[in-house]
C-alpha cells in the first residue's frame, strides 16, 4: 500500500526527470526511442527497494527516495575545481580520461598519449552519429534492473576506449568521474573493449570536486576482454560524504583471461556497485576482490554475480568490510554455474570487521551450480575485533585506536593483497591508511 | 631503589576473587621468581600489573617507580617501562613482525617524548638481538607469530624485551611448552638482559627455568597471597616437598 503511495505521489516527477532532460541527451532519433523505452521499464519499476530481491538489502526508496535532476553541463569554473580534483586524485603515471558532472572533459583528459595506444571516442559521438544505425545499442544491456535501465535513458556521455589485439598498453588508463554540482544527477557510460591478447591496466575514481555534495552518481562501465588478454580493473569510489553512487559493470571475458579486478569503498551515503561477470571463453582465471570502508550512517553494497558459462574456469572472490558508527555493509555475491561449465573452480570469501555495536553487516553468498563436476564453496564470516589481540599489542606500547589500525589493516590487507600489479597494490593501501587516520 | 611496589592488592574476576591481598617489592636489578600451584594467581598478578582488561581492583595499591600504575593504560605502561613476556604469545596474521616491532618501538619512543628510530639504526638493532637470539631473518617477515614454534614464539617475546629495554620484565611461564633446547636459548637471552637498572620477575610452575634463569628472590603464592619468602634455595625445597605444605596456610 506503501508502495502505491510511493509511487503517485513521486510519479510526476519521475516523468519530469526525463522530460526536462530529454532535450539534452545526445542521440539520434533511434537512440531516442532507445532511450525513452528504457526509461518507461525505470518509471513502472521506479527506485528498488527491499521488495525486489536483488536490492533487499540497499532500499533505495527508503535510503535515497528521489533520482535528483540531471547535472548542468560543466562550465569554465567547474572545469578548473574538476581539474584540482584531478590533480589530487591521478595516479601517477596513468593516462587520464575525465568525465565532469557526466560530461567528457578533453582538456583534463590525456587524449593525445591515449590516442597513440587506444581507440578513443566519446559516448556523446557516437551516440550522436546519424550514420551508426547501431548507436542505441550502446545503451542496451541483458539487464531489466531498474537503475541500469535509467542509465541507458540518462546517460549523457562516457568513453568508447579499444584496445587492439595483442596491444600491450604502455601506462594505465585512469577514468576519473568527478562532481563539481550539488544536487544534481550525473549518468555515464562507457565502453571498453581490451582486444586478443592484449594487456592493459583500467583504474576508475570517483570523487567530488572541491565542496561538490549531495549529488547522485549513475554509471554503467561495458567490458570486454578478447581470448588470452591480460587485465587489471580497479575502482575507486571516494565520493562525497553525503552522496550516493550507483555503478554497474557488465564483464565479458574470453577464453584463457586473467582478470584481476578490485573495488575499494570508501565513500557516499549510499553506495552500490553491482558487477555482473560472465565468464565466456574456458580457461580464464578471474580474481574479483573488495574492501568496504564504512563509517558514520554509511550504506555501502558490493554486489556481484559471476556467471561460469563455459567449463574451465576459475573465480576467486575475497571481500573484506570494515563497518565503523552505525554504517552498514552489503555484500552479495552469487556464483552461477551453467550445465556445461565442468571442472568450474569458484570460491568466495567474505568477511566483515564490527567496530561499534551498532555497526551492520549483510553477507548474502549465492551458489547457483547445474553442473555435477565443480569445486565451489563460499565462507562468511563477521565479528570484532579480537580482544587478545588488541591487549597484546597495546601491552606493547601501542595506544587503542594504533593499535585498532594496525589490525584493520592487516584484516583489509588480504583482500588488498589480491591486487597483482604492485603499484596500485600500495597506492591502494595508502587510500585505507588515510582512511584509518580520519578514524583516529 | 624500589621499582614495583604491590601494596595488599585485592583482585576479583567476575564475582570471585583471585589475589587476596597480596604484597610484593621488587627492587632494581633484582630478580624474582614468584612459585606456586595452579590457581594461586601467579598469572592474575601478570596481567593486573599488565593492566588487562577483565580484572577488578578492589583493594590496595601497585606502584611502579613511585607512580600508581593502575592509573595508566597497558600503553602507557609499557611507555613507563612495564614489558610482559606472554604465556601465549598470541598471533597476529597480516601484520609482519618487522612492522609491528618498528610500529610498537616507536610508539613507546613517542610517548616517552623520544625522537623515533631512523630505519637503518632500527633494522641494525633488530639483526643484533635477533641474531644473539638465534631468530632468522626470514622469521621477521612472517606474521607476528604467525606459525611460529613453541620456542619461536618466546624467542620472539625476549626479542621484544631487548629492542624495548624495559627497566621491569615479567615473565608469566615462559618454560611452558618449551624443550631444554629452547629454554635454555629463551634463558640465555634474559640472562643478557640482566643488568642493575632491571629488575625481573619470573613466574613459574616449575623450579626447572631457576636453574637455567637464577633468581635472587624466591617468592611462593598460594591463594591469592605471597605465603613465603626467601633466597633461591627456596625453590629446590619447593621441588622436593611440593607445594602441599602450603595449601592450608
Amino acid at each position: 500500500m506503501n508502495l502505491a503511495v510511493a509511487k503517485t505521489g513521486k510519479g510526476r516527477a519521475v516523468s519530469d526527470l526525463f522530460a526536462s532532460a530529454e532535450g539534452r541527451l545526445p542521440g539520434s532519433p533511434g537512440v531516442a526511442a532507445v532511450r525513452r523505452e528504457a526509461f518507461e521499464t525505470y518509471e513502472r519499476l521506479g527506485l528498488p527497494h527491499r521488495r525486489i530481491e536483488e536490492w533487499k538489502y540497499t532500499d533505495l526508496r527508503a535510503l535515497v527516495g528521489e533520482v535528483l535532476p540531471l547535472a548542468a553541463a560543466p562550465d569554465a569554473a567547474a572545469l578548473k575545481r574538476a581539474a584540482d580534483a584531478v590533480k589530487a586524485h591521478a595516479i601517477e603515471g596513468a593516462r587520464k580520461l575525465v568525465l565532469v558532472d557526466g560530461v567528457f572533459a578533453a582538456d583534463l583528459s590525456d587524449v593525445k598519449a591515449l590516442s597513440s595506444e587506444v581507440g578513443l571516442k566519446t559516448l556523446r559521438e557516437v551516440l550522436a552519429d546519424k550514420a551508426n544505425p547501431a548507436a542505441g545499442d550502446l545503451l542496451r544491456t541483458t539487464s531489466t534492473d531498474a537503475m541500469i535501465s535509467l542509465n541507458a535513458a540518462m546517460a549523457t556521455d562516457g568513453v568508447m576506449v579499444s584496445v587492439a589485439d595483442r596491444t600491450q598498453l604502455s601506462a594505465p588508463i585512469q577514468l576519473i568521474h568527478i562532481a563539481t554540482a550539488a544536487g544534481a544527477s550525473a549518468f555515464t557510460r562507457s565502453h571498453l573493449r581490451i582486444g586478443k591478447g592484449a594487456r592493459a591496466t583500467v583504474v576508475e575514481t570517483f570523487v567530488a570536486a572541491g565542496k561538490a555534495s549531495g549529488y547522485q552518481v549513475n554509471d554503467a562501465l561495458i567490458l570486454w576482454i578478447g581470448d588470452d588478454a591480460d587485465v587489471a580493473h580497479i575502482r575507486l569510489m571516494d565520493d562525497a560524504p553525503d552522496a550516493v553512487n550507483v555503478s554497474s559493470h557488465f564483464v565479458t571475458v574470453g577464453a584463457a583471461v586473467k582478470l584481476n579486478f578490485f573495488n575499494m569503498t570508501t565513500g557516499a551515503a549510499v553506495s552500490r556497485l553491482q558487477g555482473f561477470i560472465t565468464l565466456a571463453g574456458e580457461g580464464s582465471e578471474l580474481s574479483a576482490n573488495g574492501v568496504n570502508l564504512l563509517q558514520k550512517t554509511e550504506h555501502g553494497d558490493t554486489t556481484l554475480v559471476v556467471d561460469h558459462a563455459v567449463p574451465n574456469c576459475v573465480s576467486r572472490e575475497t571481500f573484506r568490510a570494515v563497518i565503523d558508527d552505525r554504517a552498514h555493509s552489503v555484500f552479495q555475491g552469487r556464483i552461477i554455474v551453467r550445465p556445461d561449465a565442468q571442472k568450474t573452480d569458484g570460491k568466495m570469501m567474505t568477511r566483515a570487521l564490527l567496530l561499534s555495536d551498532e555497526a551492520e553487516a549483510d553477507n548474502k553468498p549465492e551458489l547457483e551450480i547445474f553442473a555435477d563436476d565443480v569445486s565451489c564453496g563460499h565462507g562468511a564470516t563477521a565479528g570484532a575485533l579480537d580482544d587478545s589481540l588488541l591487549f597484546y599489542l597495546k601491552a606493547r606500547g601501542l595506544p587503542e585506536k594504533q593499535a585498532q589500525a594496525l589490525l584493520i589493516q592487516a584484516f583489509v590487507g588480504e583482500a588488498i593483497e589480491q591486487i597483482a600489479d604492485d603499484a596500485l597494490r600500495e597506492h591502494v593501501i595508502g587510500i585505507a591508511e588515510r582512511w584509518l587516520e580520519r578514524r583516529s | 631503589m624500589a621499582l614495583l611496589e604491590v601494596k595488599d592488592l585485592k583482585v576479583r574476576v567476575e564475582e570471585r576473587e583471585i589475589l587476596h591481598g597480596l604484597t610484593l617489592t621488587v627492587n632494581e636489578g633484582e630478580v624474582h621468581a614468584i612459585m606456586g600451584p595452579n590457581g594461586s594467581g601467579k598469572s592474575t598478578l601478570s596481567h593486573v600489573i599488565a593492566g588487562k582488561p577483565g580484572y577488578e581492583v578492589t583493594d590496595g595499591q601497585i606502584l611502579f617507580k613511585g607512580e600508581d600504575l593502575l592509573e595508566m593504560s597497558p600503553d602507557e605502561r609499557a611507555a613507563k617501562g612495564v614489558f610482559l613476556a606472554f604465556q601465549y604469545p598470541v598471533e597476529i596474521p597480516g601484520v609482519a613482525t618487522m612492522t609491528f616491532l618498528r610500529t610498537a618501538l616507536n610508539a613507546q619512543r613517542k610517548a616517552r617524548g623520544e625522537s623515533e628510530y631512523s630505519t637503518p639504526d632500527f633494522l641494525k638493532k633488530v639483526r643484533e638481538v635477533s641474531k644473539s637470539l638465534n631468530i632468522p631473518q626470514d622469521m621477521l617477515k612472517r606474521g607476528v607469530n604467525v606459525g611460529f614454534s613453541g620456542g619461536e614464539k618466546k624467542r620472539n617475546e625476549v626479542l621484544q624485551m631487548a629492542l624495548f629495554e624495559p627497566s621491569l620484565c615479567i615473565l608469566d611461564e615462559m618454560d611452558s611448552g618449551l624443550d631444554i633446547d629452547a629454554l635454555r636459548i629463551a634463558a640465555d637471552g634474559v640472562n643478557a638482559l640482566r643488568s642493575p637498572k632491571r629488575a625481573m620477575v619470573v613466574i613459574t610452575h616449575y623450579q626447572r627455568l631457576l636453574n637455567y634463569i637464577v633468581p635472587d628472590v624466591v617468592h611462593v603464592m598460594s591463594k591469592g597471597r605471597v605465603v613465603k619468602s626467601g633466597a633461591k634455595d627456596l625453590a629446590l625445597e619447593l621441588e622436593a616437598s611440593g607445594y602441599a605444605q602450603f595449601e592450608d596456610a
